[in-house]
């Protein structure tokens, strides 16, 4: 059995993994022959259903599912997300920079189980190497007959675009990409239609995570069934999770699920920094809740278990912060974050989280007011009723709630030092 | 071609045909033809929203209004090279601060300020995805990893004293760099010849290919 479904090229021949010749000395392109010329599209999509395979792009929805309900209208299309923004993620970078052929496979494949014959990468602006990578794969594959007119020998033809993003988070929301893509602003639209009926110039559209197309050559290769074999049975397959802050050994990791944060942290991660102790940490993304060591260490990393706890695996980010942060500061900053990234469309998100800003820099500023931690979950309850999990929604799309998870985060685990930030400005301001 | 560009570089003329070739609808090809337009005008002029404008037919405030929506459409004059340094939370916590500090006063420029001699501009900026390797800096969005205050200081230097034509990730990556998100793999000799993301179909890569 694979350990490695995603990175193992990469780590095995780190100097040419990225090469078209390397890939097919790999292994590379017989999934591709093997669904081209020996599936049908249904028995494809019925792979990929039976895999159990949930997105990575963050929301975890089955990707199989999600195929089924692509409508039959014609064109369709296919839209890969590279805008990996969500702070703490860079696993789809590497992916891109290191296996784009492997990415380019998938697309192909998939293209052909549903239809399309004009997919689409959009990759973010700010990752001109990766786009560069992908895009001399895809020449690649144009030049050796897996891309273009009839593929194969096959009927099968496809086009690829690589598309660049111009700096902005929202874009990697599934249909304000599509808006991007179509050459607007990049506002969220009302869902529904959902983009499997309605999106790219509302036509069927299917829009997947890098690392979620990544894994088809390995499914059509290896079966559905063997996938969902790997790891707890709502959380099938290997995935990759982005390790950050303040821990020994930051990086990509390749995992199976199921192991406990306590496993992740210290023994993949190698622990916080040497003389220090692990204080919190973020599970899943800059939107996710915070875990605490005394209750969240022997949890299991599910997305269910995760769930379960109050906060989501998300994009696999895990950002660890050890005694030395100042985790209203380091609120800030991720509550900084959304209000320069907030689209502006929705009341809530644009106004609450430019007043969550300023709430909490006015604290760290030595000008906290008696009355600030009640105004911070006021307008937290404003923008998401009732500080649920998952939240409830005023807006159009989550990045308003996203918000609210660091402030929630900060006046769960750590009051006390929130209090005592505004007593002593009091105590300051005499 | 379209009159309204006639005045463009021959090359950038067939990219701007073959970017309108590579979309269903034309539309689609705004955001591309933004980044050829900034190379020809420097930034994303009024001259260069009415040309992208006329390619793809729509009114000039259209695609006003999609400029000033993204970070990257740059509206006012930029210097030679552009620093942009994230102060995003994983960068924040391994000091992203104090790099922003030492950029901010080794360039002369403040976040959003564009020196005096027109060679640098300055931003601090949210995530760039290389949080593994924080803190990171971008030059011309060609990007270096595990920063220190001092090295970023050097940067600069080096920046102010080879004024490189062609900006490389690895070579800046192995002067001045540190840790990294992951294994980087092999040096690659294509950069960026302005601050507009180097990619060859926008014309903006430079360097061996
Ligand atoms: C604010 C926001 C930002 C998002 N950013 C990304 C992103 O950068 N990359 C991504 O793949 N999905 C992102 N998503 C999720 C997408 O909307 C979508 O669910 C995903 O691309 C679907 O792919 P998957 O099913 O393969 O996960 C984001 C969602 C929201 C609400
Ligand atoms: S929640 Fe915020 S980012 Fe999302 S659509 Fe509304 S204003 Fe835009
Ligand atoms: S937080 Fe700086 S690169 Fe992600």
């Amino acid at each position: 059995m694979t350990d490695l479904i995603l990175t193992s090229r990469m780590v095995e021949h780190p100097s040419d993994s990225h090469t078209i010749d390397r890939y097919r000395e790999t292994g590379g392109y017989t999934a591709l022959v093997k669904a081209l010329r020996e599936m049908t599209a249904e028995e494809i999509v019925g792979e990929v259903k039976a895999s159990n395979m949930r997105g990575r792009g963050g929301a975890g929805f089955p990707t199989g599912v999600k195929w089924g309900f692509l409508a039959p209208a014609d064109p369709r299309y296919l839209v890969v997300n590279g805008d990996e923004s969500e702070p703490g993620t860079f696993k789809d970078r590497q992916i891109l920079e290191r296996d784009p052929h492997q990415l380019v496979e998938g697309i192909v494949i998939s293209s052909y189980a549903l239809g399309v014959r004009h997919a689409f990468v959009y990759v973010r602006g700010e990752y001109p190497k990766p786009a560069r990578r992908v895009q001399r794969a895809i020449e690649e594959a144009y030049d050796a007959g897996y891309l273009g007119k009839k593929i194969l020998g096959t009927d099968f033809s496809l086009d690829v675009t690589v598309h660049l993003g111009g700096g902005a988070y929202i874009c990697g929301e599934e249909t304000a990409l599509l808006n991007s893509l179509e050459g607007r602003r990049g506002e969220p639209r009302l869902k529904p239609p959902f983009p499997a009926i309605e999106g790219l110039y509302a036509k069927p559209t299917i829009v997947n995570n890098v690392e979620s197309i990544s894994n088809i050559p390995w499914i059509i290769n290896n079966s559905g069934a063997s996938y969902a074999a790997i790891g707890p049975e709502r959380s099938a397959g290997t995935r990759m999770f982005s390790l950050s802050g303040h821990i020994k050994a930051p990086g990509n990791y390749e995992i199976v699920m199921g192991m406990s944060w306590r496993d992740l942290i210290y023994d993949i991660g190698g622990g916080v920094r040497d003389g220090h102790e692990l204080k919190t940490w973020i599970p899943g993304g800059a939107s996710a809740p915070w875990f605490v060591p005394d209750q969240h260490l022997d949890t299991p990393v599910t997305i269910d278990d995760v769930a379960r706890n109050g906060s989501m695996l998300g994009s696999g980010a895990v950002v660890v912060m050890d005694e030395t942060t100042n985790v209203v500061a380091a609120a800030h900053r991720i509550v900084r974050f959304f209000a320069h990234e907030s689209c502006g469309q929705c009341t809530p998100c644009r106004e609450g989280t430019r007043w969550l800003e300023d709430v909490l820099a006015r604290i760290l500023d030595g000008r906290g007011r008696r009355g600030d931690i009640d105004l911070l979950l006021d307008i937290c309850d404003n923008i998401s009723p009732g500080l649920l999990w998952p939240p409830a929604m005023t807006t159009i799309c989550p990045l308003g709630p996203s918000a609210v998870s660091p402030i929630t985060s900060i006046t769960r685990w750590f009051m006390p030092e929130l209090e005592a930030m505004i007593v002593e400005s009091e105590v300051a301001v005499g | 071609m379209n009159t309204a560009i006639a005045h463009w570089s021959q090359a950038n003329q067939e990219r701007a045909q073959r970017i309108l070739d590579s979309y269903p609808e034309k539309r689609s090809a705004v955001m591309p033809l933004l980044y050829v337009a900034s190379l020809e005008h420097d930034y994303a002029s009024l001259d260069a929203m009415r040309e992208v404008a006329a390619l793809v037919d729509v009114t000039p405030a259209q695609i006003q209004s999609v400029t000033s929506f993204y970070t990257m459409f740059k509206r006012k004059t930029v210097g030679t090279y552009l620093v942009s340094v994230c102060t995003s939370i994983s960068c924040y916590l391994q000091g992203a601060d104090e790099v922003l500090e030492i950029v901010e006063r080794a360039t002369g420029a403040n976040h959003g300020e564009t020196s005096a001699d027109g060679r640098f501009s300055v931003e601090h900026v949210e995530c760039i995805g290389a949080c593994g390797g924080a803190p990171a800096v971008a030059v011309n969005y060609e990007l270096i990893e595990g920063l220190t205050p001092a090295k970023a200081q050097q940067l600069i230097e080096w920046l102010n004293d080879t004024q490189p034509e062609v900006v490389l990730t690895d070579e800046m990556q192995q002067l001045f760099g540190g840790q990294r998100s992951f294994d980087w793999g092999p040096t690659e000799s294509e950069g960026a010849i302005a601050p507009v993301p180097a990619f060859g179909p926008y014309g903006s890569a430079g360097g061996d290919t």
